[in-house]
C-alpha cells in the first residue's frame, strides 16, 4: 500500500513542476516525471509475492510468475512518451528562436 | 559543434563497436532473453550517437546522413507491415499470424516470425532515434547561425 | 468479410510510410496517394453500410480465438456506432486531402504534411475499430501526436505556442487516462472492453470503480473539448492551416473524445443515475459557456472553434439525456430519440464545421487576415464561397431545410418528452444566439462595402478548393434526408441501436 502512496507522491512532483515553474524545459522535464510515475503504478499493479520474473529458462520447476502484461504495456507507453518528449522538446527550441526567451510568462501572443 | 578531446576521440573508436554489437545482441535474442526490438535499438543509436558526439559534427555530412536515417526509418516500417500482411496470405488470413515453423523453446532459431520483426523493429528505433538526434544537431548548426 | 476491417488501418498506416520513400523521387506522389487511400476506404465504408448486414463483425488479430469463452488477444470490432464514425472520419478526410491539394502551396515541406494526416487517419480509424482498452490508448496518442505537428505546420509564433498548450494539456489528459485504463485492469485483470463489461456487471457502485470513472471522463472530456477542460481548443483550432482546422474540429474530437466516452459508459460500464447527470451537465455547460465565450470574437477561426465548444454541448445534451431516461427506466423509444438526435447532431456538425473552417482557409487565402473587422464585400468576388458559407452559417444555426435543424429538432422534442423543459429552453436559447453570431459573420464577410485595404494575394480560389467546398455544402442540404424511414435504417438506427441495449456488444463478442 505504502508504494501506491509513493507513486501518487511522485505525480504530485511532477504536477508542482508543470504548474509552477516558468522555464519552457523545466515544464517538459514535470511532464515527464508524471508520465514515470503512472508507469510505475502500472508495473507495481503486476506485482504477485514471492513472484520470479516472468522468464523462461531451460530445467527450471514451475515458479510462480509475475504478471507480465502490465510490463509489456508499460514498455509501450515508454515507447509513447518518447515520441511526445521528442515533439515537446522540439517546439520548445523553436520558440526560444521565435521568442527570445524561456520564460513563460512572455509567451503571450493568443488571448482571449 | 566541436568534437572532444583526443582521449575521448580515442576510446570512442574502441569501444563503440562493443556497444553496437551489444545492441546487436540484445535485438536478436528478444526471445529469449528481456530486451528485444525497442531496447536494442535505443542501444545501437547509442552507439553512433556516441560517436556524432566524439567526432564533432562537422565530420559528417550532416544532411545526407538525415536523409538516410530518415529512408531507413520509414521502409523498416514497411517492411514490418509487409511481412504482418503476408500472415493474411500465407495460412490463416489473420494478420500478424505466426507462420513461420516454430522451434523448440529456448532455441536461437525458434518462435516462428517473432525475431525477424524484432530485427526490424530494431533499425526502425535506432534509425527514428538517430533522426531526432540529427534534427537536432542541423538545428543548432545551421538555423540557429 | 471480416478481413477488410483491417484495412481501415493498414492501408493509412502503409501509405504514410510510403510516402516518405517514393515522394521524393516521384513528384505529386503524395498527393495521388493520399486521395486514392483516402477514396478507396470510403467506398469500403459505403458498401458495408449499404450491404445491409446487421450482425456485427469481430476480427480477432493474429488468430487468437477466446480460450474458455474469455478473449485473450487484441480484437477489432465493427458495429452500427463504429460504422457511422468511420463514414465521417473517411469521407471528411478524402475532402479536407483534396483541399488540401490547393491550400498548402503557401507553406513548405508538404510532403511531410500528407504523411501526417494519413497517420492521424489511420490512428482515428484505429480507436474507432478496436476492442481492446490499451489498444485504444496506442492508437489514440498516434492520431494525437500526429495533430500536435499538424498545429505547428507553419512554423509562425503563434501556431507554436498553441501547439505546445496542446501539447502540455493533451499530455497530462493521456496520462489520466493511461491510469484508468490502470484502474481498470487491477479491478478486472484484463482488458478486453467486452470481458470487462461481464465482469464489472452490476458492480458499479464501489468506489474504486466510480473514481476510474471520473478519471477517464476527466481524461476523455479534454479530448473532446468539453468545459471545464477546453482551453486549448481556441488556440489550437485557430492556428492550425485550414484543412487541418476542418479535420480537428470536425473529426477528431468526436472520434476520440465523444466517441471513446459512448463505448466505454454505455457498453463497458454499466449506466447509472450519477453519471448521466455529471454527463449532461457538462454538456450543458459546454453549450452554453461556448456560444457566450463566441459572442465577442472578432477573430474568424477563433469564432469557429468556440462554436464547436457548444455544438459538442449539443452532441452531449443528446446522449446524456438518453442516458438519463434510461437509467430512471423511461420509456425505451424517448431515449432512442434522444440518442438519434445527438448522433445525428455529430455528423451534420462535421460536415457544417468542417465547411466553415473551408471557407474560412479560402478567404484566407484570398486576403490574408482573419480579422472580421477588416474584411468586407467578398460577395461579388468569390461565389462559390460566399453560397457555401452561406448554406453552412444556415445550417449550424437551425433553419430548416438544411440538416441542422432536423438534429436540432430532435434533441428538441426529446428533451420536451423527457420533461427536461430547462434543457431544451436553454437548446433553443443557444440556438437563437448561434444565429446571431453567425449573421455577424455573413454581414461582415461577405456582404459589406470592403474595408479591405492590401493588394489581394490570389486572383481566384483553385478548383479542388473550390470542388471541396460545393460537395459539403451539397452535403449540408442531402444530409436532411436522413430522417426520413429510408435512409435512416441504413445509417442510424444500428448506431442508435449500439446505445441503447447497451448489453448485446458484451453478449455478442463473449457468445453468452
Amino acid at each position: 500500500m505504502i508504494v501506491f502512496i509513493m507513486c501518487f507522491i511522485l505525480f504530485l512532483v511532477g504536477l508542482y513542476g508543470v504548474l509552477t515553474r516558468r522555464n519552457l524545459i523545466k515544464i517538459v522535464i514535470g511532464l515527464t516525471v508524471m508520465e514515470f510515475s503512472v508507469f510505475l503504478f502500472l508495473v507495481l499493479i503486476g506485482y504477485i509475492a514471492h513472484g520470479e520474473a516472468p522468464i523462461i529458462v531451460p530445467g527450471m520447476k514451475e515458479p510462480v510468475f509475475v504478471d507480465p502484461l502490465p510490463q509489456a504495456m508499460v514498455l509501450t507507453a515508454i515507447v509513447i512518451g518518447l515520441a511526445t518528449t521528442a515533439m515537446l522538446l522540439s517546439i520548445a527550441i523553436r520558440i526560444y528562436k521565435k521568442y527570445g526567451t524561456w520564460d513563460i510568462r512572455e509567451i503571450k501572443n493568443l488571448r482571449g | 559543434m566541436e568534437g572532444m578531446s583526443n582521449i575521448v576521440k580515442k576510446v570512442t573508436q574502441l569501444i563503440s563497436g562493443l556497444i553496437f554489437m551489444y545492441g546487436l545482441y540484445i535485438i536478436t535474442h528478444g526471445h529469449l532473453t528481456p530486451g528485444g526490438g525497442f531496447a536494442g535499438g535505443a542501444i545501437v543509436a547509442g552507439a553512433f550517437i556516441l560517436l556524432i558526439l566524439a567526432f564533432g559534427s562537422k565530420a559528417l555530412n550532416l544532411k545526407k546522413e538525415e536523409n538516410a536515417t530518415s529512408v531507413t526509418e520509414s521502409s523498416a516500417i514497411l517492411i514490418v507491415i509487409i511481412l504482418a500482411a503476408i500472415g493474411m496470405a500465407a495460412g490463416g488470413a489473420v494478420f500478424f499470424n505466426n507462420y513461420l515453423p516454430l522451434g523448440r523453446v529456448g532455441e536461437l532459431i525458434s518462435a516462428g516470425v517473432i525475431p525477424l520483426y524484432n530485427i526490424f523493429i530494431g533499425m526502425e528505433v535506432a534509425a527514428a532515434l538517430l533522426t531526432i538526434f540529427l534534427a537536432f544537431v542541423i538545428y543548432k548548426e545551421e538555423v540557429l547561425k | 468479410m471480416e478481413q477488410l476491417i483491417v484495412l481501415f488501418v493498414i492501408i493509412p498506416l502503409a501509405s504514410a510510410f510510403l510516402i516518405p520513400v517514393v515522394g521524393k523521387l516521384v513528384p505529386y506522389f503524395q498527393k495521388v496517394l493520399t486521395s486514392m487511400v483516402l477514396l478507396a476506404l470510403t467506398i469500403l465504408i459505403f458498401s458495408y453500410l449499404f450491404s445491409g448486414s446487421e450482425a456485427t463483425l469481430i476480427y480477432k488479430v493474429g488468430g487468437w480465438e477466446a480460450v474458455e469463452n474469455i478473449p485473450i488477444g487484441i480484437y477489432l470490432v465493427l458495429d452500427g456506432l463504429s460504422a457511422i464514425l468511420l463514414l465521417v472520419i473517411n469521407f471528411i478526410g478524402l475532402l479536407a486531402a483534396f483541399y488540401a491539394v490547393g491550400y498548402m502551396r503557401r507553406y513548405t515541406a508538404e510532403n511531410n504534411f500528407y504523411t501526417l494526416l494519413c497517420l492521424m487517419i489511420a490512428g482515428m480509424n484505429g480507436v474507432v475499430l478496436t476492442g481492446d482498452l490499451f489498444n485504444l490508448y496506442v492508437f489514440l496518442e498516434i492520431a494525437v501526436i500526429a495533430s500536435y505537428v499538424l498545429v505547428a505546420f507553419g512554423i509562425e509564433k503563434n501556431e507554436l505556442e498553441a501547439s505546445f498548450k496542446y501539447q502540455v494539456l493533451g499530455g497530462m489528459a493521456s496520462l489520466l487516462i493511461l491510469f484508468g485504463i490502470g484502474m481498470i485492469y487491477w479491478l478486472t485483470k484484463t482488458l478486453n472492453i467486452a470481458d470487462v463489461a461481464q465482469l464489472l456487471k452490476g458492480n458499479s457502485n464501489t468506489s474504486a470503480v466510480q473514481f476510474t470513472q471520473i478519471v477517464l471522463i476527466a481524461g476523455f472530456g479534454l479530448k473532446g473539448a468539453m468545459i471545464p477542460f477546453h482551453a486549448w481548443l481556441p488556440d489550437a483550432h485557430s492556428s492550425a492551416p485550414s484543412p487541418i482546422s476542418a479535420m480537428l474540429s470536425g473529426v477528431l474530437i468526436k472520434a476520440i473524445g465523444i466517441y471513446a466516452i459512448l463505448r466505454l459508459f454505455f457498453n463497458m460500464f454499466t449506466i447509472s443515475y450519477e453519471l448521466a447527470l455529471i454527463i449532461t451537465v457538462i454538456g450543458t455547460l459546454s453549450m452554453v459557456i461556448g456560444v457566450l465565450l463566441a459572442i465577442g470574437q472578432w477573430d474568424l477561426k477563433r469564432l469557429l472553434a468556440y462554436h464547436s465548444i457548444s455544438q459538442m454541448g449539443y452532441v452531449v445534451i443528446g446522449v446524456g439525456m438518453g442516458m438519463m431516461i434510461l437509467t430512471k427506466g423511461g420509456e425505451k423509444g424517448v431515449a432512442a430519440l434522444a440518442i438519434a438526435g445527438g448522433l445525428f447532431h455529430l455528423m451534420n456538425h462535421a460536415v457544417f464545421k468542417g465547411l466553415l473552417f473551408l471557407n474560412a482557409g479560402a478567404i484566407e487565402y484570398l486576403l490574408g487576415t482573419r480579422n472580421l473587422k477588416k474584411m468586407g464585400g467578398l460577395g461579388k468576388n468569390t461565389p462559390i464561397t460566399s453560397a457555401s458559407s452561406f448554406s453552412a452559417s444556415m445550417a449550424i444555426s437551425g433553419i430548416p431545410p438544411f440538416n441542422g435543424f432536423f438534429s436540432k429538432l430532435l434533441i428538441i422534442i426529446a428533451a420536451v418528452k423527457g420533461h427536461f423543459y430547462l434543457l431544451a429552453l436553454l437548446a433553443v436559447f443557444v440556438s437563437i444566439i448561434t444565429l446571431g453570431s453567425f449573421l455577424k459573420f455573413q454581414r461582415y464577410a461577405f456582404f459589406n462595402k470592403t474595408k479591405f485595404e492590401g493588394r489581394l494575394l490570389a486572383q481566384k480560389i483553385p478548383f479542388t478548393m473550390t470542388f471541396s467546398m460545393v460537395v459539403m455544402a451539397v452535403l449540408c442540404l442531402v444530409m436532411s434526408l436522413m430522417i426520413f424511414p429510408g435512409a435512416r435504417e441504413v445509417f442510424l438506427t444500428p448506431a442508435v441501436d449500439v446505445l441503447v441495449n447497451a448489453t448485446n456488444y458484451s453478449t455478442t463478442i463473449i457468445g453468452f
